[in-house]
């Protein structure tokens, strides 16, 4: 027989904690997003111009 | 975040950049330049999140700070300093990607500088808060000038000074208007601890050390004549405005609505003046409108 004292204390997310939990992680999914693409376009600009390269300038 | 203080900052960050290009020949690349200005103004929006989550109890009490994010209710106080903490490591190392570990050094230094140096140490411990921590505030524009160069030569440091001496006046003419609010939560800015009269005439001495700052870029050859005839006319009108703030009653109990008033428009007008300058300083270097007053 199932303990009732071990049963997790879950309580039922709103509408609105699920839209606003939705929101948040879109908005996180955005910055890491952009935050990836600047690394990325650093990355280029450097590899394509040389700049702080080692033995190239 | 503050929207508007990072507006300034954004701005004063960019003029920097320019006049480096302007006066070295040094060009950025402008994807780095763009990544670079970016990295100051999350930088910026960092150091004034772990501001108001630091603050956040004396910001509830203040009528001009009770609507921010935390006293609010829009963000809990522990993810906004998460959010701080994660905002200030990501954008010194965007900084450090886009230009150079000196201009990412001296990004992080001024994150410290505001968010523990002004806002932890000074703010509620001495009348001099503003007066030190301003230097938080005038960063910006030498590190845009690192981000181009990599170094920090004698105009950076003007135009820090600009914004150093700057601070003091700007700040104590709407702390004429505020102290009441600031005696509320203990704060000890200058109108609290040493009353209205001696704060009116510190704006006067800093507005008296503050115009020959402003003058200095044109001996240096950093600022030409459109520079000059700003900071000159500018200097002016800011001179005036100290000069009537003295003679008036702003900021003591039962000060007429005109002296009131008087400190006000020294405020708003302090913040024209800083657009003002660093604006003709843009608009010298990235517009190629430079025409130098002494020779060169």
């Amino acid at each position: 027989m199932e303990d009732p004292t071990l049963k997790p204390d879950v309580r039922a997310t709103t509408p609105e904690e699920l839209a606003a939990r939705k929101k948040r992680n879109l908005w996180l999914g955005l910055a890491l997003a952009g935050f990836v693409l600047l690394v990325m376009i650093t990355t280029i600009v450097r590899l394509t111009t040389g700049t702080g390269i080692s033995g190239r300038m | 975040m503050k929207p508007r203080i990072m507006m300034l900052v954004v701005f004063t960050a960019v003029a920097g950049l320019a006049a480096a290009s302007g006066i070295t020949g040094v060009m950025m690349h402008p994807a780095m330049a763009a990544i670079a200005v970016l990295a100051v103004a999350l930088g910026s929006g960092a150091a004034g999140a772990i501001n108001m989550w630091y603050d956040a109890d004396i910001d509830a009490i203040m009528s001009r700070t009770s609507t921010r994010p935390i006293p609010s209710g829009a963000v809990p106080k522990d993810e906004a300093l998460t959010m701080g903490l994660i905002m200030s490591g990501v954008s010194v190392m965007l900084m450090w990607l886009a230009s150079n570990w000196l201009a990412a050094a001296l990004l992080a230094f001024s994150i410290f500088y505001y968010g523990v140096i002004y806002t932890m140490w000074l703010k509620r411990a001495t009348p001099q808060n503003i007066v030190i921590g301003g230097g938080a505030g005038a960063f910006p524009p030498v590190i845009g000038w690192a981000a181009v160069t990599g170094n920090t030569p004698l105009d950076a440091w003007i135009l820090f000074a600009i914004i150093f001496f700057w601070t003091p006046p700007h700040f104590w003419a709407l702390s004429l208007l505020a102290h009441k609010e600031y005696a509320k939560v203990s704060v000890p800015m200058l109108p609290v601890t040493h009353g209205a009269r001696a704060t009116r005439l510190q704006i006067l001495i800093y507005t008296l050390v503050l115009i020959p700052v402003s003058l200095s870029p044109l001996a240096t050859g950093l600022g030409g004549w459109i520079y000059g005839v700003t900071a000159g006319a500018l200097g002016l009108v800011f001179l005036a405005c100290a000069l009537g703030i003295l003679r008036s009653k702003a900021g003591d109990e039962g000060a007429p609505g005109a002296d009131m008033k008087l400190a006000r428009n020294t405020f708003l007008f302090s913040i024209l003046y800083l657009f003002a300058l660093f604006g003709a300083v843009l608009a010298e270097h990235a517009a190629g409108l430079h025409f130098p007053v002494f020779g060169a």
